[in-house]
């Protein structure tokens, strides 16, 4: 069963379009990952996805009562607003105390209850959003780059929580990820996006793809060369213009 | 702007009528004040309250021309001048240049507009800075159901509002529209500026959102802490302010501006000090 998916979704923001043509559906328990270079509209699609965005074209089909749990990119608290990560989680919905407790020792920041947002470092504060998008045990699990700013062993150890919650969980998740090592992975399909859906299918395929390639600039040196774009084809989509994008 | 000296000499003077009066008025817009202002903090809407305000000297104007209540004339005018500024915020001019023009704008429009109204001379003070003393029983049912409905809005709305001023796409993704909890505000807020210009004036409006929420701050620990503590400095604002005045014979407005402006500094002291240790 799908739990979400898009028909020749677009959007344009006044003159330009920064997406177009986009069919893709997300199944139950299925991690699909959406790679691509800076502007290429990957958090624009996910705003779509979540119901932040109304696309100019095409629908997105949502199945009944399908939840979705979403960690955002950034999350500026500003000073003024005074939160724990207790009332944070609380922000979640009505839920159980003890819930709350067992989801905050899941993540491992059961002992920061009391603290500050504003306090926490990058990686905790990272595990206070999920922890918050996971109680109300969604459906769908969306992640906007949710490990940028972390360091190799957080970032690590952030992907194995991810995956251990879904299996515990049985949610879906869909997230925009700069990590395409650990991506190629652990995803069961990977969406390579710039403006419109260059390629995809598993990591093995959408790594052998040309497109892939050229996207992210795998040249016959075999270096890794994030996010040259060495198209030779030309892509009507916007480079600089989003300003949601990653 | 009215001073108690008259009355003072010839009766009980904390009993009188209007002495309670002014005190209820006061802690009917406090308590209102108090948790919406945390809102105006928490987004950033400071400059945005005092257009709202500065509009209803536009909206004095407007009751005095079509005879009008004073609460519907300034509701009116707070209420188009926020929709207007939000309606085209964006498109060629920021927010804040718009909010300066606006509320500038609306202000002097007012004052001009109310200099041609004909009849007997308007006392532009008591709008300007307000006239708790004057508040009449009818004033005082008015304040009271617009700090109700303030409350109610803010209270039904809570968490959405929360989640929205926190993040907008993470408020989407639970099915709330910004747009529609951002109006929601700005309609508490026009409601707010009509129930308080009898109390403080157009100009000291923002002063009773930021000061008791400012003051609150670095006392709380959760919006809810900080959205009471912010009710209590304002009726601690009001309660002193009005008694201050009544001793010093002091414009009644301000001194209560005054006194929040004495709890604000107190608490960042406060606070100052805790964390020193």
């Amino acid at each position: 069963m799908n739990l979400i998916s898009t028909h020749g979704v677009g959007i344009r923001f006044g003159g330009r379009r920064i997406l177009r043509d986009i069919n893709l559906s997300i199944r139950e328990r299925e991690i699909v990952t959406i790679v691509g270079p800076n502007g290429s509209g990957k958090t624009t699609l996910l705003r779509v996805l979540i119901g932040a965005q109304t696309p100019t074209e095409g629908v997105v089909t949502r199945g009944a009562g399908v939840s979705i749990g979403y960690v955002p990119q950034r999350l500026a608290i500003d000073r003024s607003m005074p939160l724990t990560v207790s009332r944070w989680l609380r922000l979640a919905g009505a839920h159980q105390a003890s819930d709350r407790q067992r989801m905050a020792e899941r993540v491992g920041i059961v002992g920061l209850l009391g603290e500050q947002m504003t306090s926490l470092s990058g990686g905790e504060f990272q595990r206070a959003l999920l922890a918050q998008a996971l109680l109300a045990r969604p459906a769908l699990l969306v992640l906007d780059e949710p490990t940028q700013g972390l360091d190799q062993p957080a970032v690590a150890s952030f992907y194995r929580l991810i995956e251990a919650v879904r299996g515990e969980i049985g949610c879906a998740v869909l997230m925009v990820s700069h990590d395409l090592h650990v991506v190629m992975r652990s995803s069961d399909h990977v969406i390579c996006l710039n403006g419109h859906v260059c390629c995809e299918g598993t990591p093995t395929v959408v790594s052998a793809a040309p497109e892939y390639q050229a996207l992210f600039g795998f040249g016959a040196e075999g270096a890794l060369a994030l996010y040259r774009h060495e198209h030779d084809h030309r892509h009507d989509h916007a480079d600089t213009t989003d300003p949601h994008a990653g | 702007m009215t001073t108690v000296m008259t009355t003072q000499t010839q009766q009980t003077p904390m009993l009188d009528d209007f002495l309670i009066r002014a005190a209820l008025a006061g802690i009917g817009l406090a308590l209102a004040s108090g948790p919406l202002g945390c809102f105006v903090v928490w987004r950033r809407m400071a400059y945005f309250g005092d257009a709202t305000a500065h509009a209803a000297i536009l909206g004095v104007a407007l009751s005095l021309a079509f005879s009008l209540s004073l609460f519907v004339g300034v509701l009116v005018a707070a209420i188009a001048m926020s929709l207007g500024v939000l309606a085209l915020a964006g498109r060629i001019y920021t927010m804040d240049t718009l909010l300066g023009v606006a509320a500038h704008g609306a202000l002097a429009l007012g004052l001009v507009a109310v200099s041609f109204l004909p009849g007997a001379r308007v006392d532009l003070m008591a709008y300007l800075f307000g006239d708790i003393l004057a508040v009449s029983q009818m004033d005082l049912a008015v304040i009271w159901i617009g700090a109700i409905v303030v409350l109610i809005l803010l209270k039904l709305r809570w968490q959405a509002l929360l989640l929205v001023t926190l993040n907008t796409d993470l408020a989407a993704a639970r099915g709330y529209d910004a747009r529609r909890e951002q109006l929601i505000l700005t309609l508490a807020l026009a409601v707010l500026v009509a129930v308080a210009i009898k109390i403080v004036g157009a100009l000291l409006i923002t002063a009773m959102l930021i000061i008791p929420a400012a003051a609150a701050r670095s006392m709380s620990r959760t919006p809810e802490s900080m959205a009471v503590i912010a009710a209590v400095v304002g009726l601690c604002s009001i309660i002193s302010g009005l008694s201050a005045s009544f001793y010093w014979n002091t414009p009644t407005g301000p001194t209560m501006i005054v006194a929040a402006i004495v709890l604000f500094v107190l608490t960042s002291l406060w606070s100052m000090v805790n964390r020193g240790r």
